[in-house]
């Protein structure tokens, strides 16, 4: 045991001692988590789509619709002329810019009961954000609705079409009995006075129903998603799994510089030297992991909601992170070759796992491969833990695949290690 | 009469096709020095990695005291020290946390350790440095330092390989000094080199190797006792001497061979002792020497009549 303790004591100096793998495995994920939580809605400022409006029909109405708009909390809308919203568009500045012509209002309101052409409203748009368009549309179909029915069952305008309309009727310039009687119906709706005792209501459409958000998470505290847990999760298994291979790359030069025939040459077994350098990688693991979260708990509002689960997630990830720096040592032909494949199945995995983004935005067969990806299992288990609320025995199937793999990579290692040595 | 440490007998070590190791044999008595010669690629470092227990021996047998090493016994490897031929070392640990790891590798612990730490720093004369990390040192002083942690457990049997690679000729003294130092205390040594002046200064037994065979395992007196001629005296003459001249000497007694560049004369003679005959038969002869010297064969003579080529080929 005193070779043992000595062996893992040595790898836990060398590694303090560096100061830049401990800016590389502990202030980098930091920093770059900091930044994706903020970019994915951590930050104070609101998530809501910035809209320039073209504000071109100066009519009541049409200024009502504009109004409408920009009282919509999910827009934030800057009113411009035509020219700096296409310039604010093409710059990216403004997802979308809404161009309400001249006139709008009031066509709108005479083509929703004559047939005609309807008059157009133009969105310009960033084409990198089609989903935002889609968004818009939405918001703005609601508004105009409200406000042009609003006017066309009540208002001066809307009184103003309806005669006009009924004159064209009755003029034989529309042949449409039905419409002329439901039109004679709305006059006769129009000129109701506004009851009174609280229908106040406006006579227009309005949506048929509203919604009622309520974001799912077993922690009280949270009521929703902190971007951030997931961020720390992606980056720390990240640059510790650099950590893991950077640990297997420096086996690989131990073994080419002599260092490691010099451990073997001592009285202990090769079994006993790699299950030292397997201990001592999970022991700077998950310090790392437990260190990185500490800063996410004090600084950014990440919730544990169950400490003994991070633990132990923490805890079998390290035991991954190990076997993956042994995997490395044990198939790497020379360091520098072992780097670029080692770096390459490091980013394919922590992409494949969930690290940058959500595995939820992945297709839904690409959902079910990545279950084969170890580190897919470190960020459930660690979202498990941390936003999603839950408790160590939701963690406990993440921990137990986390500690397969690390079985698997470390018997593979020693078995490729005592190939070596015949 | 000293008793056998350490038995080889027909060691056998195959890289795929190629055999690196052909039947190696050879023997180290208790507290005596052993130079393993060769050149480069010879299947020295091969040899010494089976003795250390790194390589398991496709055949043959190495014995330790009558103990199997080729299985890596714990209690066999730790009566053997070994000196790798790379620098072995931990850079960024000091000195003697470079020790402290090397000695806990062979159970060393707490008091006994320290003090083996602080015997073989002043061994290697690194007292002063020990808390400075081998990134500092020279090349000499982690060659030394590589010595020292071999030392920790005072082992039976020291293997050092090509310990003097890449260092300057002071710290090869120094490194000299150490060795000789533990020849005084009676240690066995196998030094693997391929620098022959090296061997013949430490070994009072020799092995040359050559494409993974023994070609000789003598001691030194005797190898050189192989050779046509011991020794060589080179003369400068005031003239070329001519062709009737070349062929009284090469009848000479003493004289095995010689050979003529301009006005030296190289001549290979059976002892040194033939010299001085030699000389005052060439002045009788109306030979002028201006200038004249002697040589012992040396390894690099004897290798060189045992392959037909030069160690550093």
């Amino acid at each position: 045991m005193n070779a043992f303790f000595a062996l893992v004591r040595k790898d836990l100096i060398l590694y303090v001692s560096d100061r830049r793998a401990l800016l590389m495995h502990l202030v980098l994920p930091i920093v770059i988590a900091a930044f994706f939580g903020s970019v994915f809605g951590g930050s104070t400022k609101s998530g809501a789509i910035d809209v320039a409006l073209v504000q071109q029909d100066a009519s009541e109405v049409g200024r009502r619709i504009g109004a409408g708009l920009q009282a919509d909390p999910n827009l934030h809308v800057t009113v411009m002329d035509r020219a700096q919203a296409e310039q604010a568009v093409r710059k990216g500045s403004q997802a979308v810019a809404v161009v309400l012509p001249a006139g709008f209002a009031e066509a709108a309101g005479s083509a929703m009961f004559t047939p005609g052409p309807k008059p157009v409203i133009e969105l310009l748009y960033d084409p990198s954000q089609t989903a935002v368009l889609a968004m818009v549309k939405g918001m703005l179909t609601q508004q105009v609705m409200s406000v042009v029915s609003t006017e066309m069952f009540g208002g001066p305008m809307g009184r103003k079409l309806t005669e006009r309309s009924l004159q064209q009727l009755d003029a034989g310039t529309i042949a449409n009995p039905a419409l002329r009687d439901m039109l004679a119906a709305v006059r006769t709706f129009q000129a109701q006075p506004q009851q009174a005792g609280g229908s106040s209501a406006p006579r227009g459409l309005s949506m048929p129903f509203t919604t009622r958000d309520q974001g799912l998470s077993n922690a009280p505290a949270l009521q929703g998603y902190n971007p951030y847990a997931h961020a720390f999760s992606g980056m720390g298994v990240q640059f510790i799994l650099f950590m893991g291979m950077n640990m297997g790359i420096a086996m690989l030069a131990a073994r080419r510089d002599g260092i490691w025939n010099r451990l073997l040459a001592a009285p202990v077994s090769l079994a006993l030297v790699v299950l030292a350098r397997a201990v001592s990688a999970t022991i700077i693991a998950f310090c790392l992991l437990c260190i990185v979260f500490a800063v996410a708990v004090l600084a950014f509002g990440v919730t544990v909601s169950s400490l003994p689960g991070f633990l132990g997630v923490a805890l079998c990830f390290g035991a991954l992170t190990a076997g993956f720096g042994l995997l490395v040592a044990a198939f790497g032909k020379t360091p520098e070759a072992a780097r670029g494949i080692a770096m390459f199945a490091t980013l394919i995995m922590v992409m494949l796992g969930g690290a940058w983004v959500p595995t939820f935005v992945f297709p839904a067969w690409v959902q079910q491969a990545t279950m084969i990806v170890p580190t897919r299992w470190a960020i459930t288990g660690l979202d498990a833990v941390t936003w999603r609320g839950l408790g160590l025995p939701d963690a406990m199937p993440a921990m137990a695949a986390l500690l397969g793999f690390a079985a698997l990579f470390m018997a593979l290692a020693v078995w490729r290690f005592q190939k070596a040595r015949t | 009469m000293s008793s056998v440490l350490l038995s080889v007998t027909d060691l056998v070590k195959s890289y795929g096709t190629r055999r690196a190791v052909d039947g190696v044999s050879f023997r180290v008595l208790a507290g005596q020095t052993v130079g393993l010669l060769g050149p480069n690629g010879a299947g020295k470092s091969t040899t010494v990695a089976m003795l250390c227990g790194l390589l398991r021996p496709d055949a043959g047998e190495i014995l330790l005291d009558g103990q199997p090493v080729a299985a890596g016994a714990a209690a066999v490897k730790r009566r053997i020290g070994m000196v790798p031929q790379d620098l072995a070392l931990y850079e960024d640990l000091s000195a003697r946390e470079n020790l402290r790891l090397f000695g806990a590798l062979y159970g060393l612990k707490g008091g006994p350790l320290a003090a083996r730490i602080e015997h073989v720093l002043g061994l290697v004369n690194l007292q002063d440095r020990a808390r400075d990390k081998p990134a500092t040192f020279s090349g000499g002083m982690k060659r030394r330092l590589n010595i020292a942690a071999a030392l920790l457990h005072e082992p039976d049997l020291l293997i050092l390989d090509e310990p003097t690679v890449g260092v300057d000729p002071q710290s090869r003294n120094a490194i000299f000094d150490t060795l000789e130092a533990l020849q005084a205390q009676g240690r066995a040594l196998i030094y693997t080199s391929h620098y022959m002046e090296e061997v013949e200064r430490l070994a009072d037994h020799i092995v040359i190797i050559d494409h993974g065979k023994v070609l000789a395992d003598d001691t030194p007196a005797a190898l050189h006792r192989r050779l046509p001629a011991r020794a060589v005296l080179r003369v400068d003459l005031a003239e070329p001497a001519a062709e009737g001249v070349l062929a009284a000497l090469r009848a000479h007694a003493g004289v095995t061979a010689l050979a003529q560049d301009k006005a030296t004369l190289d001549i290979a003679l059976v002892d040194n002792a033939d010299a001085v005959p030699v000389l005052g038969w060439l002045q009788q002869n109306g030979q002028r020497p201006l200038h004249f010297s002697t040589a012992r064969a040396s390894l690099e003579d004897i290798f060189l009549n045992l392959t037909g080529r030069t160690l550093r080929d």
